[in-house]
């Protein structure tokens, strides 16, 4: 708070994009976490919310005859253009934003202040309810050929790797350790995913510290081992995901890329996405483009083809479909890194998934996978997201890049994933917000260190709250054990206006065939899964599912902290085309006046309290 | 000569047929008089496909040892290959199939001899006239009239004979008017918007020439339009600069000292074989097979095909501002007022008119705005995206039109009765088709040779109650608002489902409407009757938020 100079100003101007609309006076407000405008016109106020964390940057205009100008570009591509009455006030503002858009400690994170209501035990919930080692044991791990490994357990062989890794069967400490030695960083090959199917495995790491003549004999049995691991294929591939050309530089610093004349049966691949820095360019000149007041047609396509952006998302694309038909079509196992395995090889590793296991394209499934392939592999969030005021080199929309995959991907097929646009929007929004600790810190240790989980709240309970929003109507599970093989043709590569002009609705459909098809479908997927529910409940009198009924009551607007245990009746009946469901709950405590009664959800779901 | 006289060979077996996506067949290929037809005879289960010789854009012939491969391709876009044993044979199919592709009577077009049993001849043809507009549009009666004036196609050789004309002006102005207009395309009544009464006219250029030419009874005529306390605005579909060369050449605009009650605004827009060379090169880019991101951005944006959807929507736009927010009359014409013109009237109409957004009144439209406004169909839909002929009259000003109708319905997705099946099946009938409905230039030629006698209706047959079904939106909720799309590019993409149609990308979004409509439908049975409450509520919601983004909009 002791940053923030002045609180509130009065008779602040929030210019538009469009010059002719006249933009009305408001005021503004500062707290510790948020910006807010608000306008009042007549009877209407119009509240604009803004998030400390979620201000990129922070630009003092020149002076006009109007007033003082101050331009808030934010991570979620929103701009903001105030204008303020007094120099004075604008520069009040500036100071204090500029202190608080960009903390320089962790604690001062949102995320460090926020609880959604919860006890500690929902927040214990919270934080287990994605594990990664449930994953491994779905893909069918331990098995003949893979096994859990704790050797990393105290992070000492990679700091930045998770405490349990997927290695292959039977290889020895020695080859481990000796691995971790030759590769930058310690990050070593592990396993990234195992295809039932065909028992071929996508496996990480980061690039080899070959030098020019360097090599090591753990990190080629370490490669002999997982190539052991698939009898369906007698190589490997080994890709590494940057341009040939970058990798080459590497080599001259003591690091670079397999020799293929001393690993055994591998096929070495250059994929050729570039590097943080380059990516980070890219997207500035795509948002110049964005921002363009009228741009002709041309002009909008000459901006799009010179940002290169759409070229980088092809490019990351094509890497991973080429993980994708290597494990499925050619039955071969495939390594993949790129300098540090952190940036493209999350990005290629996650997306390759997508295309070939339908779990990752279902809600869950996808915080699965982002637990997974980046968090848990320690992409770095804190420094890539520019979370604290840290070198800004390091700051790359590398995971934005992997949202968009997915969503390019569901305009190809817009049947196969279980949720919708908003879905991947809201993650992407929640990167940044800080309010969740889920993508604070840059790998497992120090999130550790952090005591994030006795400090802040995971962030997927409070999205599988809300997932009525973000579920895709025309998804169809019907389809699900499909390979996806998405054509990566240029002309399938569009721009994610969705995204990147989120903030201009002027330029959306301005009706929702989304939200049309959901309003239609929504009650019957409600009673469709509540009926299963509770016949689930009555098959186990006394028993109920802890999550689901708070869910209800969270749904009622009623308090959900005090427990509840169902027991006795619950009856459902289907009366006049609407299905009703009666719950009768026993509260431990006895319910309180507000509780007690008949609650009608507005989905037609009524829950009786008694 | 005969028609069948031109085919060589009629027959040849063992015909290998290559379709995108599709494995290869053997079968046998027949040419008749109008139709390719191959059968693929290897299982009991016989598969054929019939392709109207008309739809044939382009054919390419390349010998490969004894055989030889030719290629076809559609109006459609389709490409399609055939291996055809044998040189000479395949010499002659290739012949027959150019001869006959390119036939310029109409009396010997397919539409003339298709004859399918449930069809006769006898019912009606078209689904509407002037009269009947007329008749319909109560706001009319009082101060406008019907005009036989060109009954004899003598007055307009390319208008209907039937127009709808200010009540004051008579039938003689009107011969004056015509006379100082390019083709004797007289300012007529295109729209009458049902909220203000006020009007959207077209006409052609007036013929002011070098030396300011004027014409009291064409400035009488659109005086008779609006009131004399009133404002008009002239929408030239022409850059200033161009409309001043135009004088040199005959034409002209109308000057401020004549037509003190008209306001001219000028919209550059590009027309003729500009926008041919546009599809030509965006068909182009949708085949290349290159990786190459940053080559297909720049083919798109070199073909300039978005850049004229992007003019006729803005201009549409610009027309309904008039009409709509600010409460004037406006008189859309470029130079001949048969191509862009017609556009973007009809494009207008579709924003403002509710009534033209079902697909009756959408086909309505059409045949009002279009076929009987002497949209010269013939000429300009000779060939399409693939012809190596040197270029005469065509431009696919159709298509463009189709092209922005499906912006608008991406955009308002419940606002339009009809779907995007629609779309692609008035863009594939355009250019060839069962039907006479798109058959010649203007009303006068159709007479002139027994089209409605002689053939069937395309839009009469689109509206049978089986047919029409794969036509709708099942998302449909009709809005009584002008539905205003968006100009900003980004607003504005490729229209996927007509340039990718014959690709894997279609069937992925073909599941997708499939998906839609078992949504609909299941819905549909579980609400039963209290569905229009439902619809009801949803639509007040879709009203608000109209009517919150339409000031966003920016085209003045």
């Amino acid at each position: 708070m002791e940053h923030i100079i002045t609180p509130k100003v009065e008779y602040v101007k929030l210019l538009n994009r469009y010059p002719e609309k006249k933009s009305v006076l408001g005021t503004l407000y500062l707290t510790a976490t948020h910006l807010i405008y608000v306008e009042q016109t007549n009877n209407t106020r119009k509240e604009t919310w803004v998030l400390h964390h979620h201000i990129m940057s922070v630009e003092k205009l020149p002076l006009t005859a109007s007033g003082c100008p101050l331009l808030i570009r934010c991570k979620t591509f929103q701009l903001l253009h105030l204008l303020f009455q007094r120099e004075r006030d604008c520069q009040d503002v500036y100071q204090s934003l500029l202190r608080l858009f960009q903390p320089v400690k962790e604690e001062e994170l949102y995320a460090f202040l926020y609880n959604p209501h919860q006890n500690e035990e929902d927040r214990r919930q919270g934080w287990e309810f994605i594990n990664v080692a449930n994953d491994f044991s779905r893909m069918g791990l331990s098995n003949d050929y893979w096994e859990i490994s704790h050797l990393n357990k105290n992070y000492e062989i990679c700091s930045t790797y998770p405490s349990i890794l997927g290695l292959p069967k039977n290889v020895s400490v020695a080859t481990v350790t000796g691995s971790a030695k030759f590769r930058s960083r310690g990050r070593l090959p592990v396993l990234s995913y195992f295809h039932k199917d065909t028992k071929a495995a996508i496996c990480r790491c980061s690039q080899p510290l070959s030098g020019l003549t360097s090599r090591c004999v753990e990190d080629e049995q370490m490669l002999q081992a997982i190539s052991q691991a698939n009898s369906n294929c007698p190589f490997i591939y080994v890709v590494d995901t940057r341009p040939k050309l970058n990798a080459m530089a590497n080599r001259a610093a003591g690091k670079g890329y397999e020799n293929e004349d001393n690993y055994s049966n591998i096929r070495f691949q250059f994929q050729g996405i570039e590097n943080i820095h380059v990516m980070r360019n890219s997207l500035q000149k795509l948002l110049e483009v964005c921002s363009m007041k009228s741009p002709s047609m041309s002009d909008y396509l000459t901006g799009l083809e010179n940002s290169g952006w759409l070229r980088h998302i092809k490019s990351v694309m094509d890497a991973g479909v080429f993980l994708a038909k290597a494990v499925c079509e050619e039955r071969a196992s495939v390594l993949v890194h790129c300098s540090d395995g952190w940036d493209r090889t999350a990005q290629v590793c996650s997306l390759s998934c997508i295309l070939l296991d339908p779990y990752y394209r279902t809600i869950k499934g996808l915080m699965v996978l982002i637990e997974k392939e980046w968090i848990s592999f320690g992409h770095k969030f804190s420094h890539r997201c520019g979370h604290l005021d840290t070198d800004p080199k390091e700051v790359s929309p590398v995971f934005t890049q992997f949202l968009e995959c997915v969503w390019q991907l569901s305009e190809q097929f817009p049947c196969v994933f279980e949720f919708n646009e908003r879905y991947l929007i809201e993650i992407h929004n929640q990167v940044y917000a800080c309010q969740y600790g889920n993508f604070i810190g840059n790998c497992q240790k120090e999130r550790l260190e952090m005591r994030l989980h006795e400090k802040t709240f995971s962030l997927w309970p409070h999205l599988l709250k809300n997932q009525h929003l973000y579920r895709n109507p025309l998804y169809r599970r019907s389809l699900e054990c499909t390979v996806l093989r998405p054509s990566t043709l240029p002309l399938h590569f569009k721009f994610w206006c969705g995204m990147y002009n989120y903030y201009d609705r002027g330029m959306h459909p301005k009706q929702s065939v989304l939200d049309q098809l959901l309003s239609l479908t929504q009650k019957q997927v409600e009673g469709e899964r509540t009926m299963t529910e509770l016949q689930r409940v009555r098959g186990v009198v006394g028993v109920v599912d802890f999550v689901r009924v708070e869910r209800y009551l969270t749904d009622m607007t009623l308090s959900p902290s005090h427990p509840f245990t169902a027991a006795g009746c619950c009856r459902w009946k289907r009366a006049s085309q609407t299905l009703r469901f009666q719950i009768t709950l026993l509260e431990l405590n006895p319910p309180s006046s507000k509780s007690r009664g008949i609650h009608f959800l507005p989905n037609g779901i009524s829950i009786t309290l008694s | 000569m005969e028609l069948s006289e031109h085919i060589k060979t009629a027959n040849v077996e063992d015909v290998t047929l290559r379709r995108p996506f599709h494995p290869a067949l053997r079968g046998t290929l027949c040419v008749t008089s109008h139709h390719l037809l191959f059968s693929d005879r290897k299982d009991e289960a016989s598969w054929q496909l019939l392709i109207l010789l008309k739809n044939i854009d382009a054919i390419e012939k390349r010998a490969v040892g004894s055989s030889g491969t030719i290629t076809i391709k559609c109006k459609d876009l389709l490409v399609l290959q055939l291996e055809i044993p044998g040189m000479e044979e395949c010499l002659n199919i290739a012949s027959s199939i150019e001869a006959l592709s390119s036939l310029e009577s109409v009396t010997e077009m397919y539409p003339f001899f298709y004859r399918p049993s449930h069809l006769t001849l006898n019912g009606p043809w078209g689904l509407s006239s002037t009269e009947q507009y007329y008749k319909q549009t109560e706001r009319l009666w009082d101060r406008w009239r019907v005009s036989t004036v060109n009954s004899d196609y003598s007055v307009c050789p390319s208008y209907p004979s039937a127009v709808i004309v200010p009540r004051e002006v008579d039938d003689d102005k009107l011969i004056h008017s015509a006379r100082f207009r390019q083709g004797g395309r007289f300012p007529v009544l295109s729209y009458c918007h049902h909220r203000n009464g006020m009007v959207i006219m077209r006409s052609s250029q007036p013929l002011t020439g070098a030396n300011k030419k004027r014409c009291k009874e064409d400035e009488l005529l659109l005086q008779a339009v609006i009131d004399g306390s009133e404002l008009g605005y002239i929408i030239d579909l022409r850059s200033a600069q161009q409309a001043q060369q135009a004088r040199m050449t005959g034409g002209g605009f109308e000057s401020k000292s004549f037509y003190s009650h008209w306001k001219r605004i000028h919209r550059h827009h590009e027309r003729g074989k500009v926008v041919q060379e546009s599809l030509i090169k965006l068909v182009e880019a949708c085949s290349d097979p290159s990786h190459s991101v940053d080559r297909w951005l720049s083919k798109l944006e070199n073909s300039k095909w978005l850049s004229h959807v992007h003019s006729a929507l803005s201009t549409a736009g610009l027309v309904v501002e008039c009409v709509e927010r600010d409460g004037h009359s406006v008189l859309v014409h470029g130079s001949e007022g048969t191509d862009n013109t017609l556009l973007v009237s009809s494009l207008a109409q579709l924003i403002l008119d509710p009534a033209s957004r079902t697909v009756t009144g959408f086909l309505c439209l059409l045949e009002r705005e279009w076929i009987q406004a002497g949209h010269p169909f013939q000429q300009r839909c000779a060939h399409s995206a693939y012809s190596h002929a040197r270029l005469k009259q065509e431009c696919p000003i159709f298509l463009l039109l189709l092209d922005c109708v499906w912006q608008v319905w991406r955009q308002f997705p419940l606002a339009l009765e009809f779907s995007e099946a629609l779309l692609l099946r008035l863009a594939q009938e355009v250019y060839a088709s069962n039907y006479g409905t798109f058959l010649c230039n203007s009303e006068q030629e159709r007479c002139a040779a027994g089209v409605k006698e002689n053939t069937h209706c395309l839009f009469q047959s689109l509206l049978r109650p089986d047919i029409e079904e794969q036509y709708l939106n099942p998302l449909y909720e009709p809005t009584d608002l002008a539905i205003w799309p968006s100009v900003h590019p980004q607003s504005l993409q490729l229209w996927t489902g007509l340039f990718l149609r014959w690709t894997e990308y279609a069937q992925n979004m073909e599941e997708a409407r499939e998906e839609v409509w078992s949504i609909v439908k299941e819905h549909h049975e579980q609400a039963g009757p209290d569905r229009t409450n439902n619809t009801l509520s949803t639509h007040c919601d879709t009203l608000t938020s109209f009517e919150n983004l339409m000031d966003e909009l920016t085209i003045l």
